[in-house]
């Protein structure tokens, strides 16, 4: 029910062809060098300002603080289990008054659930679910930093394995393993699954523009590199994401018609310790002394992660 | 029109006539038969909407609240668990000053897990922010849901509001009720105008956002409470228009033979109805007794109730509810109205009944009498009573001994 116009912008090929300055305004609570907001004014430029943002509990709740907003759009903070649901609300609520026509066509909105991982991976699932289900036509951009950011981050659904966080203190960090939302997602087959990050400002604009010309569910999954839930300098955020990448931690796919194709291969990928080693989250696997086993885990798990796409 | 309909088939008719453009759904027991009367017309084409079943009531209240931001009209229904599942978007959503209707039929709250009626899941929604009525017969399910989008839409007031109806006694019972025809209610009930309260490309808007600190939170939630306080004005002019068009007029605060009652008891929904039977009896006796029943209780309606039980000599209040630890709602309530005003009556006492869709016959109704007029007597004031016959404890007894329950936990509690 997209209004035409949105979805046959020029294709996107090339660097230069993103915006120099970003559409929404700066100045927002966020912390110094947040991987999440950069992920946000990358696919805010893209998507433009015919957009609702349904939000759920999350760091980026705080971007709309009475009386300001940084967006040009609209907003709707919903609770934390449950914007998957306010986003079913406003999309049939415009298409009821389109179809009775009690709305031009060109007032209509692209529909966007905003939320961090503790929502995505966690307690919104049923809702994300059930969207899902229904092929509601909306595109949900999570913001993934790995643990529950905003109340001190503690671990949550989407921490990485050994991770120490605000609840995972002890001499191994976290002892689960990160859960597979990508395919929990193309599990109920909908119409685009996406991972990105900020440090690939091409690929994800990419993505954004892919998926805002497509109908139906829509994820892009963007690592947010976090600075103070990961304890790395704010100034490293970049280089944290294309080290995520470099070391095959993070992969860059999508998914479209049931084909998952990765978008960007490392030919040669770096050792994880050399994205690990520079987090404090991971220090207690090298300090005071190696934890050679914990270490040798995890990049078998990459390993094994790749051998499986390439072979 | 007259039809034989269920309570359930009067609140979907309600909807149906009130032309809802949205219905988001979720199935709970005894609420059920709405959806799917509705479901039915929206597939044949009978009803000019959308309805779609969520995940969850939590989900289903946030869709109801974020499709009535967004301009749309909106009824749903859910009851006992699931409103309390959606407790926390009860809230959110009526702070979105959402206007929408929400059915509630009403049913005893788990543990131990009931399927029959009593109004600890409503008055649990008593503080969400949402108007609450609460319907007496089926005829009233309808009416009310009808006069619940006149208030919900008020300029005054954008609230959601909640029209209660309790489960197997409204919900299954079948009643003669009068249907309107759809040109009459378009008389009362114009299409919604949401003005300003809407989503579009052309007028971008941030609601529901955070606040900093207590002054704005303080100013927003204040805000709510003045708005709520209009919904009694509100309701009393679209009741006036209503029974211009349809002859039947409903106040906040329904009287049953008090204009000489020495004596009232004051209940809320269908149970009322029991109550003034006995209050017929009694009168044929020589009693002056009469039955007071709010229909409003969110706004609760203050002046009204003083001003119905005014001069009496003694109130018997019975609670289909239990607040445990301290006793009835209603009766915490009705107190909180009468204390300190001139002319209120001296003695209020405080029966519980009515629990998981117990019933309450004429004789605990005599009875109630009985005890309020010998405490108005003697001057002193009986403890709460939890309505139980000997034949309900005999009956437990029986089932306490299938499952070999050596000492049942009111003896050890009394040595």
């Amino acid at each position: 029910m997209r209004p035409e116009g949105q979805r046959d912008d020029k294709p996107i090929r090339k660097l230069k062809q993103l915006p120099a300055r970003h559409i929404m305004a700066s100045g927002t609570p966020m912390c110094a060098g947040c991987g999440g907001l950069e992920a946000i004014n990358e696919a805010y430029d893209v998507l433009g300002e015919n957009t609702i943002f349904v939000n759920a509990a999350g760091c980026m709740t705080l971007l709309s603080i009475y009386p300001y907003t940084p967006f040009r759009g609209s907003w709707l903070y919903t609770a934390m289990a449950a914007a998957p649901a306010g986003a079913q609300g406003v999309r049939d609520a415009l298409d009821v008054l389109a179809a009775k026509g009690k709305l031009d066509r060109d007032e209509d909105l692209e529909v966007v659930v905003l939320t961090g991982d503790g929502s995505a991976y966690g307690m919104g699932l049923s809702a994300t679910s059930g969207a899902l289900e229904r092929d509601l036509d909306f595109l949900y951009i999570c913001y993934d930093n790995e643990g529950y950011g905003n109340t001190g981050h503690q671990y949550s659904g989407a921490t990485p394995h050994a991770a120490r966080t605000a609840t995972s203190r002890g001499e191994h960090g976290f002892g689960g393993y990160k859960k597979d939302l990508f395919s929990i997602w193309a599990a109920h087959r909908p119409a685009y699954v996406a991972t990105a990050l900020a440090a690939e400002p091409l690929d994800l604009a990419k993505k954004v523009q892919k998926a805002k010309q497509l109908k139906g569910p829509r994820l892009i999954l963007a690592l947010s590199p976090c600075p103070t839930g990961w304890d790395f300098e704010p100034r490293d955020a970049l280089e944290m994401g294309r080290l995520a990448v470099e070391t095959g931690v993070w992969p860059l796919k999508e998914y479209v018609d049931g084909v998952v194709t990765h978008t960007k291969v490392p030919k040669t990928r770096l050792p994880v310790e050399r994205y690990l080693g520079r987090q404090g989250r991971f220090r207690h696997l090298f300090e005071p002394e190696r934890d050679t086993g914990q270490l040798d885990e995890i990049q078998a798990r990459v390993d094994a992660y790749w051998d499986a796409i390439e072979r | 029109m007259r039809r034989l309909l269920t309570g359930n088939g009067a609140a979907a008719w309600g909807a149906r006539l009130a032309e809802v453009d949205y219905i988001p759904a979720f199935p709970i027991t005894p609420q059920t038969e709405i959806i799917e009367r509705l479901a039915e017309w929206v597939d044949r084409g009978e009803l000019n909407g959308r309805l779609v079943t969520l995940d969850s009531e939590h989900s289903m209240i946030t869709a109801a609240g974020a499709a009535a931001a967004t301009g749309a009209r909106v009824f749903t229904a859910t009851s006992s668990q699931g409103l309390l599942y959606g407790m926390e978007m009860l809230y959110t959503v009526s702070g979105w000053r959402a206007p929408f209707v929400l059915a509630n039929v009403s049913r005893g709250l788990a543990s131990p897990l009931t399927l029959e009626p009593d109004h600890n899941d409503v008055l649990a929604a008593r503080d969400s922010g949402f108007i609450q009525l609460h319907a007496a017969t089926c005829q009233e399910v309808l009416d009310l849901t009808l006069l619940a989008y006149r208030i919900a839409e008020d300029r005054r007031v954008r609230l959601p509001v909640l029209v209660n109806l309790d489960g197997f006694y409204l919900s299954f019972t079948r009643e003669p009720v009068e249907l309107p025809e759809p040109e009459q209610v378009r008389r009362v009930l114009p299409p919604f105008e949401p003005s300003t309260l809407r989503f579009r490309a052309s007028a971008p808007v941030s609601q529901a956002v955070a606040v900093l600190g207590g002054g704005p939170y303080s100013y927003f939630r204040y805000e709510m409470h003045l708005a709520a306080t209009q919904a009694l004005v509100a309701f009393q002019q679209a009741a006036e228009d209503f029974a211009q068009v349809f002859g039947r007029s409903y106040a906040s605060v329904e009287r049953y033979r008090c204009d000489d009652a020495q004596y009232a008891f004051v209940m809320m929904g269908s149970f009322a109805t029991k109550a003034k039977e006995a209050v017929d009896r009694l009168r044929d006796e020589g009693e002056a007794v009469g039955l007071v029943r709010p229909r409003m209780v969110r706004p609760w309606p203050e002046e009204e109730l003083r001003a119905a039980l005014s001069g009496m000599r003694g109130v018997a209040v019975i609670d289909q509810n239990l607040s445990t630890g301290k006793g009835g709602v209603l009766h915490s309530e009705l107190c909180s109205a009468l204390y300190g005003q001139p002319d209120a009556p001296p003695v209020l006492t405080s029966f519980i009944g009515g629990l998981g869709g117990r019933d309450i016959d004429a004789a605990e109704l005599f009875e109630i009498l009985r005890v309020t007029k010998r405490a108005v007597e003697t001057g002193e004031r009986p403890p709460p009573r939890l309505l139980y016959t000997e034949h309900e404890l005999k009956e437990m007894r029986k089932l306490q001994a299938i499952a070999a329950v050596e000492h049942p936990a009111e003896e050890e509690a009394t040595p």
